[in-house]
């Protein structure tokens, strides 16, 4: 294996890593503000990149400048699931561990049933946009055009929502809420409002990703499970919760996931990843750079 | 149970002959049912019903009583039926031996993988599991030896119960299921009224007043694991040889793992009916959704479970057993209030 392999694999790893960042970032929002998990975050995922390809097809607009059109859907898809599914979860009483899986997992089934229903279980992928079949090529690395623009994408929403949650009214509200949702009602604010938002927010961030991921990557009613799979496991590597924690596991699984293939057949390149998973999983519950 | 609290008992006491009775019952009915229905369509919904109530029963034991959701029972049920059918056509040990083998292959297999993911909780054991069984399930994808993707095809020895294969009627897999599903829930009637229920509802409801009462929390759900794994296992032997053929797909996939604690969800977690009256719901509503509205690609059935969990999850976290009102003779598993839990169950 010569250096060169070697830069061309770490560098599509990273932007690899990049994507899964982005995903696993709504996901580790959600979780921090409630303690919920969003069984059907890969299902989101997978109804931004049919939401794209509906829009491109329809409206021949490129992706790129879907992009607000995608995240404001998701962003609705997001609000509605928590104030139509998530606040009856919430509520009930008696089993509520298992409740609190079920309905998340029930909503996944169901989006991927309509999914099916709909545009049937082939695969779809989208053609002639601006960015497909292009490459850059810098000092000998190749970089396909997609997957480079999606990773600058992901930095600026990286940074969109680091300012957010840091840097504003809202985000304190957002760390008030988290750190005591019973509190924050004395002194006024809705919580139900802030959870809500926090959905829509997460939702939408996942929206951007499959957007970026759909000039490159195949759209089918399932593709959201693999990816969810990951994002899980980015959001335990990183720590619930974590924004920092989640743009790095992303890019370190990433990177362990090229690496692998280098080393094993790549259809059992996520067996490294899974492995790492339950590795770090065991040695610290709370993942890398959870504090929760 | 000590006397502490005669009255209790005697209530536990009549609750218990009822639901015996009602388990005589059904077993009778369901003994001769399959006598009058010669339609093979219909024959084999009923199969599937019993192998789904007996997997969910299974599922329940270590899901329902003892509160660990994993969703990655396929897991124990691909081993099982990979065990069994390996064990056939590469080493010609009968398959009615074989199953056993592939129950405590199962058993083993859920005690390795527990050890260290009882050290989590709630949702993080949850994806451990779906991790876990996706792991084995790329594994066997490309394992060679045990077919990879192409699969196994379970040669035909002639029928008979000792290879455990009938081409032609396929009525005594329907009573092979039947004596399974029977026996699970013998096990768990027993289970409901014995320490190790009671050891697991309090690990359940409440783990760290169970702890403090001696209960040891890991040894526990161990003992749930490996008895939810023994009998999954052993369906999933018997799928094999029902089906005749197996591949990674069929018998390990994500869906399946939803698929064999879905009946329990829908008829309730942790009681003695639930998975049976889900597997009766569940089962037979696909197969006549899948004929009449489309081909299992078109995705109504995946609407239809989704639709279902959501409305039981958020509606009637009990399960259906609830809604029937089969509850008046049935209670739930947090009938027996005599425990610690029952104070914070009766919130």
């Amino acid at each position: 294996m010569t250096a060169e392999t070697l830069a061309q694999v770490v560098v599509s790893g990273l932007l690899t890593g990049m994507i899964y960042a982005l995903i696993a970032a709504g996901l580790s929002l959600i979780f921090g503000l409630m303690d919920v998990v969003n069984f059907a975050h890969g299902e989101f995922l997978m109804t931004a990149m049919y939401a794209t390809f509906v829009l491109y097809i329809t409206l021949s607009i490129d992706p790129l400048f879907l992009l607000p059109m995608v995240a404001v859907f998701l962003f609705a898809i997001g609000v509605v699931v928590y104030r139509v599914l998530i606040v009856r979860a919430l509520s009930v009483k008696v089993n509520s561990g298992m409740v609190q899986i079920f309905a998340t997992f029930g909503l996944g089934i169901f989006l991927r049933g309509i999914a099916q229903f709909v545009f049937s279980p082939d695969f779809k992928s989208l053609r002639g946009t601006m960015l497909s079949d292009k490459t850059v090529s810098v000092l000998g690395v190749f970089m396909p055009l997609p997957q480079l623009a999606a990773s600058l994408v992901c930095v600026v929403a990286f940074i969109g929502l680091w300012l957010l949650t840091t840097k504003t009214h809202f985000g304190r509200a957002l760390e008030a809420t988290r750190e005591d949702s019973e509190a924050v009602a004395l002194i006024g604010v809705d919580r139900h409002f802030i959870f809500a938002m926090g959905w829509g927010i997460g939702a939408a961030t996942v929206g951007v990703a499959g957007v970026m991921l759909s000039t490159f990557y195949y759209i089918s009613p399932g593709v959201g499970v693999t990816f969810a799979l990951i994002a899980y496991v980015v959001v335990a590597l990183g720590g619930f919760g974590s924004l920092p924690g989640a743009l790095v596991a992303g890019l370190a699984i990433g990177l362990v996931e090229a690496l692998t293939t280098l080393l094993i057949p790549p259809s059992l390149k996520q067996v490294g990843v899974f492995g790492l998973y339950l590795l770090v999983l065991f040695v610290r519950p709370r993942g890398l750079f959870g504090n929760l | 149970m000590p006397a502490s609290l005669p009255a209790g008992l005697d209530l536990g006491e009549r609750r218990r002959r009822r639901q015996a009775l009602s388990g005589l019952v059904v077993l009778a009915i369901l003994l001769v049912l399959p006598l009058g229905i010669g339609d093979v369509y219909v024959r084999n919904i009923l199969i599937l019903t019993l192998m789904y109530t007996a997997l969910s029963q299974a599922w329940n034991i270590l899901g329902g009583y003892c509160g660990q959701i994993s969703l990655g029972h396929a897991l124990y049920f691909g081993i099982g039926a990979y065990v069994s059918t390996l064990l056939f056509t590469k080493f010609g040990v009968p398959p009615m031996l074989g199953m056993v083998a592939a129950g405590f292959v199962a058993a083993l297999i859920a005690l390795v993988v527990s050890w260290p993911c009882f050290r989590l909780s709630g949702h993080y054991y949850a994806i451990a599991t779906i991790v876990i069984a996706e792991i084995v399930y790329l594994l066997f994808l490309n394992w060679d030896w045990v077919g990879g993707a192409l699969g196994i095809n379970v040669p035909f020895r002639g029928e008979s119960w000792v290879s455990f294969q009938f081409r032609t009627a396929k009525l005594p897999y329907y009573y092979a299921f039947l004596g399974l599903a029977a026996v699970l829930w013998l096990a768990s009637y027993w289970i409901e009224n014995s320490k190790w229920g009671f050891y697991w509802r309090a690990v359940k409801d409440n783990p760290i007043a169970a702890q403090s009462l001696g209960v040891r929390l890991f040894r526990s759900k161990m003992v749930a694991a490996a008895a939810s794994a023994f009998f999954t296992g052993i369906g999933g032997s018997f799928y094999a040889q029902f089906v005749a053929y197996i591949d990674p797909d069929s018998m390990m996939n994500a869906q399946l793992s939803i698929l064999i604690c879905l009946p329990a969800v829908l008829g309730g977690i942790g009681t003695l009916w639930g998975p049976a009256v889900g597997a009766a719901v569940l089962i037979p509503l696909t197969e006549v959704t899948r004929s009449y509205i489309g081909g299992s690609g078109s995705g109504t059935d995946l609407i239809l479970y989704g639709v279902l969990i959501m409305a039981v999850a958020t509606l009637k976290p009990e399960g259906l057993t609830g809604l029937f009102r089969i509850d008046g003779r049935i209670k739930p598993a947090a009938a027996p209030a005599t425990g610690p839990s029952g104070s914070t169950h009766a919130a």
